[in-house]
């Protein structure tokens, strides 16, 4: 396994993050700190699911056979339903920081629950990106060779692609989760869950990569596509974006700078 | 190989690092005749007075000295090495209405969080990049001579005795230089200190540096022949000297201070067993919060005695990212202008025009005319955070040992890593919230240690099994 594989795999999983971050986090300092949080939470959400797992595992007495493979599965989706709980008490948590902010100071414009939303999600989809993938990336770098006992040789890519999608997945789940607070749509918080409890099921197919990886996509293109209506935008925005014309659009500011 | 014995002390101070038997005099305190220095040293001590009216809230950090003197036995000489350990945390509150106050302070707060978000993220990820690179840095070596009894027992309770006997051992050494250093101040023993601080500096930069630039040559097997090596090491320990204990570019400054507070660490990571290394660190942050807040504990008589004084405590080991500049003078002061000679940072323009929100401010880096009427010296600063060196180092003893132990795997060092930066986010907070000195090693080593454990006993086999099963959640 080569440089090549550690650098393509990892530029894969984490380049879109690290891009967000560095076009839309990293100039602000109360984003970042928003952003880590988020991240803290994730492992917090992390931890209880482990624990739930292990004490699942001890009650069961760490019997081989078909009920740990049993067990897991409920601790993954016990592990999103935890996962989602967190998103929810982060955004509580936001919300009464946002109000003390604006209590505080009433001329400064505190950062909107919107822009929150996409922080928020950010941080969670970086967090379980990294703690998904980093191991498998610090492996590829050393000596071996994939899938020598018959398993897929593209075992690197297709983590690769799978940390990807999740990023961006807990991005817009992010951004659709706060909106479905704030206006009280409770079925947004459900199909929230519903779709993330579906992609962790799909995975559960693994070794049939081209259908778990077909259809994750799918479901973020669809997700992304919400997301951006649920955001304020709408056809005619993403056309003035497109052509640059667009005066809120970040590289307008930057070619007038 | 190297020194076989090395005693660390700690010693906190509650502004500045004080050690115990050296100190390490900062920049700050070797110009400590020059006005801009005093007047720095004064304000990061004092919370009461900040010179023009719109800076009004600065949340300042003043830094609690931990000093760890190692004291390398060996057959030629004989060094303490302090190290300043504690993060004094205290804003200033100047007479200001207190809505415009709070504004100010949330405005100060995020940008300052994250001017030590970054270099101890830098420091961390230098001791993790050595550790996961370099063996020599989790070989087992021997021990300090302040933690003398073994771990190799073969029962579990008579190591953990060990470890807490190790503990102890270590804690009162600490407490005993901190006294030492107060009495030493109390009795305005300054060039004693000063030199402690000196030597303890040289050690640091010139005898830790080569050793740990052999090993890095031995891990990548690069050759290098001693006229080279001698020539970098003395450049790098040469100009290190000049940088922290008299003036340089800021930027050089924190990168030689982040420098040494990482190879503070890696020596702690090679030296202290394992479960000594865990107990020390909870002790020492339980030491920390009792020093610096009961009314009887040393770095708050440090503190007070320097506040009586009007004087500015040990400038030494305290990272900066204040940047200290005159305005309007009417002598020419040969040491302020040594300020100005400091290199224009556009970073530092735009600090002042966040912070006080005046176009104005550019103004500022004029070079001072000589017959300038204003008959006044007039400084502004710009009041960045200070954070003391000894907390840089426990956190990367903590994030390094989380990497050293935690075979192989990455999620106990990025989770101890994301723990430690929530930790100081909410030092931060209650800084802001409660205006007095507060100590910076207690929340976040207590996350550190809590994610630690858990995150290595109870996440680490679940995503383990879920990579092995490529189950993603």
């Amino acid at each position: 396994m080569t440089a090549a594989v550690f650098f393509g795999c990892a530029f894969i999983a984490f380049g879109p993050a690290l891009a967000l971050y560095i076009f839309t986090i990293a100039t602000e300092p109360l984003r970042v700190i928003f952003l880590i949080i988020g991240a803290f939470f994730w492992l917090v959400s992390l931890l209880f699911s482990s624990l739930f797992w292990f004490m699942a595992r001890t009650i069961t007495d760490n019997k081989d056979g078909p009920i740990q493979k049993y067990l897991l599965i409920l601790g993954v989706l016990v592990s999103v339903l935890i996962q989602e709980t967190f998103r929810f008490m982060y955004y509580k948590l936001l919300k009464k920081a946002s109000e003390g902010l604006k209590s505080i100071n009433p001329d400064e414009t505190a950062p909107s629950m919107r822009l929150l939303a996409y922080v928020s999600g950010l941080g969670f989809g970086i967090m379980s990106g990294v703690f998904a993938f980093v191991n498998t990336l610090s492996d590829s770098l050393g000596p071996g060779t994939v899938g020598i006992h018959g398993d897929s040789p593209q075992f690197f890519l297709n983590s690769a692609f799978m940390t990807l999608v999740i990023i961006l997945l807990h991005m817009f789940w992010g951004i659709i989760f706060f909106d479905g607070c704030e206006k009280k749509k409770w079925s947004a918080l459900l199909v929230v869950l519903l779709t993330h409890l579906l992609v962790s099921a799909l995975t559960f197919i693994s070794p049939h990569y081209g259908i778990n990886l077909m259809s994750t996509y799918i479901i973020m293109v669809l997700m992304g596509i919400w997301a951006f209506f649920v955001a304020g935008g709408s056809c005619r925005s993403l056309k003035l974006c497109l052509l640059c014309q667009d005066k809120d659009f970040l590289l307008f500011n930057q070619r007038s700078r | 190989m190297g020194f076989q014995e090395e005693d660390c002390s700690f010693f906190h101070s509650q502004m500045q690092r004080a050690g115990t038997s050296q100190g390490r005099a900062m920049l700050t305190f070797m110009a400590s005749d020059s006005e801009e220095e005093v007047c720095d040293e004064r304000t990061s001590l004092m919370s009461a007075e900040s010179p023009p009216p719109r800076c009004c809230q600065e949340a300042r950090q003043g830094l609690e000295d931990g000093e760890n003197a190692a004291q390398w036995r060996s057959q030629d000489s004989e060094e303490d090495l302090e190290e300043d350990a504690d993060h004094y945390v205290c804003s200033g509150v100047p007479g200001q209405p207190s809505g415009l106050e709070e504004e100010l302070t949330l405005k100060y707060g995020a940008k300052h969080v994250i001017m030590l978000f970054v270099p101890v993220t830098l420091c961390m990820i230098v001791v993790v990049a050595t550790i996961k690179s370099v063996r020599f840095y989790t070989e087992k070596n021997g021990q300090l001579i302040y933690t003398p009894f073994t771990e190799d027992t073969p029962s579990v309770g008579q190591r953990l005795l060990n470890s807490v006997l190790n503990t102890l051992i270590m804690i009162s050494v600490i407490v005993a230089m901190t006294i030492f250093l107060v009495v030493l101040y109390k009795y305005r023993c300054y060039k004693f200190i000063h030199g402690w601080l000196i030597m303890s500096s040289l050690m640091l930069l010139f005898l830790f540096t080569y050793i740990y630039l052999g090993e890095v040559l031995k891990t990548y097997n690069v050759a290098m022949d001693y006229p080279t090596l001698f020539l970098t090491v003395w450049n790098f320990g040469a100009v290190g000297m000049v940088c922290i204990h008299w003036k340089g570019p800021l930027v050089l400054q924190q990168a030689y201070l982040i420098m040494i507070s990482a190879l503070m660490a890696l020596v702690f990571i090679k030296y202290l067993p394992e479960w000594s290394a865990w107990v020390i660190l909870g002790a020492i942050s339980v030491y920390d919060l009792v020093a610096v807040l009961c009314p009887k504990g040393p770095l708050r008589m440090l503190v007070e005695t320097a506040q009586e004084r009007n004087e500015p405590i040990f400038p030494a080991l305290i990272y900066s990212s204040a940047m200290v500049w005159t305005v309007g003078m009417a002598k020419l002061d040969p040491s302020s202008q040594g300020a100005l000679q400091l290199p224009y940072d556009p970073e530092m323009e735009e600090d002042s025009y966040d912070s006080f929100g005046e176009p104005s401010y550019p103004e500022v880096f004029e070079p001072p005319l000589p017959g300038s009427p204003g008959g006044e010296l007039e400084e502004e600063e710009e009041r960045g955070v200070k954070l003391g060196l000894g907390d840089f180092i426990f956190y990367s003893v903590l994030v390094g040992k989380a990497a050293a132990t935690g075979s192989g795997d990455w999620n106990t060092t990025l989770a101890c890593f994301v723990a430690i930066l929530i930790g100081l986010c909410l030092t931060l907070l209650l800084l802001a919230v409660f205006k007095k000195a507060l100590p910076a090693l207690p929340i976040s080593i207590t996350f550190g240690l809590i994610f630690y454990f858990s995150t290595d006993n109870l996440v680490r086999p679940f995503m383990d099994t879920l990579a092995s099963h490529q189950l993603y959640i």
